[in-house]
């Protein structure tokens, strides 16, 4: 048998893709084996506690998404408190801020996310095309171990709401659309971060931002 | 730099006489010849610089839909870009099977026209991102449609067709895309019976009135012969993104030419 689903001999590091009920876990799944994880989808905390790095993944709404990972709520706050890498994708990168817009509408009362990297998710403007849907570009504004080798390429988006961290210093990218937001963000200790784009779905560019996880789980 | 403009191949997937999975390519929704295998098509558009792809399931059987959902798993084990599957779905239970196969979005064209509130299900089940509306439009030049354009110096109105065009619905593709939309739907998918297999350019007066009619994405399909009908869909008629099938398949032009073409022509595409 010749290993042509997979360009690694063997697996770099062991990492935890989040199962709270949404997401399409198979491609996130298979990027990360792509890029040399040896990939567990569960829900079960013991592992997460196990792993060299945890993946938040998910699409849909602020609401849903954190009420489905409410149970682990506590478990996910102890992941990043190790100093375990935790990267939330999409919708899991919104979970990691304090609040968000799209949670805190028609009299229901506000959820609130993880609080990991402080701050607001906020809807674009009205009259601009929204979901904001396609490939646009990444503009790296510092260092970080997630976007080496990055700068300057295109990574795929499908979203209403973007992040907003009361800490400047929180923004690790850009991308502009109509305004400059924040497309990948990270934790002042520099193990919890996230991207608004799927880097799962973001060809070449997104398999180096998933080989780049990789590299900084092997390195804990 | 800003959203780029998206570059979109797409298959048209039936089984051969053995039951294999074959690609298909057609004029006029007709005439199919045989391109390829699907998933080996996949993998060379995934290395090509697509910006997405399309994998359409033209078998009407119930065993040809097992097959096919097989053939979207290793479609989607093969493509690091977004995968929109369409075909013969006409549940919620066909989206949720589709989406776990590995596709981040369904096209739907029939089931939604014959049963509306499957656009409403699928965008509150799956996000409105994933749910795709296709519509088979044909220019009809009398008197029975609700909203006119002018084409070529006479007033046509466009209807929404079934079975690739071999059907009419005396629904106007204008106010279906609108109603869609208002369901749910988070991109429209325009193809054109007139326009399909031709070569000659995209249906432009049919893009840009529907891109007119909503806000959210168009893909444009049908006719494209070239780089410069990509060049006049976007430009002229507004689309987000354009669909080609043959043109790609038969190596006439190859993507990576395609987006050079349009970047140099001013136009944002993903280089």
């Amino acid at each position: 048998m010749s290993t042509v689903s997979s360009d690694q001999t063997q697996s770099l590091a062991s990492v935890v893709v989040v199962d709270y009920g949404l997401g399409n876990l198979r491609s996130v799944t298979r990027g990360l084996e792509r890029a040399g994880a040896d990939v567990e989808i569960t829900d079960d905390p013991a592992a997460f506690e196990a792993a060299d790095g945890v993946v938040l993944p998910g699409v849909g709404a602020f609401r849903e998404g954190v009420e489905n990972a409410d149970p682990l709520r506590e478990d996910l706050l102890a992941v990043a408190d190790s100093g375990t890498p935790l990267f939330g994708i999409c919708l899991g990168m919104q979970m990691l801020l304090t609040t968000s817009e799209e949670g805190d509408n028609d009299g229901e009362s506000a959820v609130q996310g993880l609080d990991l990297v402080p701050g607001t998710n906020v809807r674009f403007a009205d009259g601009q095309k929204v979901p904001h849907m396609g490939w646009n570009e990444l503009e790296v504004e510092r260092e970080h171990p997630l976007v080496e080798g990055i700068d300057g390429n295109y990574a795929y988006f499908v979203h209403s709401y973007y992040a907003v961290p009361d800490d400047e210093h929180a923004t690790v990218a850009t991308t502009d659309y109509e305004r400059e937001f924040p497309s990948i963000v990270a934790n002042e200790e520099g193990n919890v971060f996230g991207t608004q784009f799927h880097p799962e779905k973001s060809g070449e560019t997104g398999l180096q931002i998933l080989r780049n996880f990789v590299e900084i789980c092997t390195q804990r | 730099m800003a959203l780029t403009k998206r570059i979109i191949p797409c298959i048209d997937v039936d089984l051969d006489e053995d039951g294999n999975p074959a690609v298909y390519t057609g004029v006029n929704f007709e005439d199919l010849k045989y391109t390829g295998d699907p998933v080996e098509m996949a993998k060379a558009y995934n290395e090509s610089g697509a910006d997405e792809f399309v994998f359409l399931d033209i078998t009407a059987s119930a065993e040809g839909r097992e097959t096919m959902l097989d053939v979207v798993e290793r479609v989607a084990d093969e493509v690091f870009i977004p995968l929109t599957v369409g075909g013969g779905i006409r549940t919620t239970d066909d989206i949720k099977e589709t989406l776990r196969a590995g596709a981040d979005k369904v096209s739907i064209t029939t089931g939604a026209l014959e049963r509306p509130e499957l656009v409403n299900e699928g965008a509150k089940a799956f996000g409105s991102q994933c749910i795709v509306i296709s519509v088979d439009a044909r220019r009809r030049f009398d008197e029975e449609g609700e909203h006119y354009v002018e084409v070529d110096g006479e007033s046509c109105w466009f209807e929404c067709t079934k079975k690739g065009g071999r059907e009419g619905t005396g629904i106007d593709v204008l106010e279906w895309a609108a109603e869609a939309e208002s369901r749910g739907a988070g991109e429209l998918f325009v193809n054109s019976i007139d326009k399909d297999g031709t070569k000659d350019g995209y249906d432009l007066p049919l893009t840009e009135a529907v891109c007119e009619t909503v806000d959210t994405p168009v893909i444009a399909s049908s006719g494209c012969g070239g780089p410069e009908d990509m060049y006049d869909v976007f430009t002229e008629a507004g689309a987000d993104a354009g669909l080609a099938a043959s043109i790609f398949h038969f190596d006439e032009h190859s993507i990576e030419e395609t987006k050079e073409y349009l970047d140099e022509q001013g136009v944002p595409v993903r280089l």
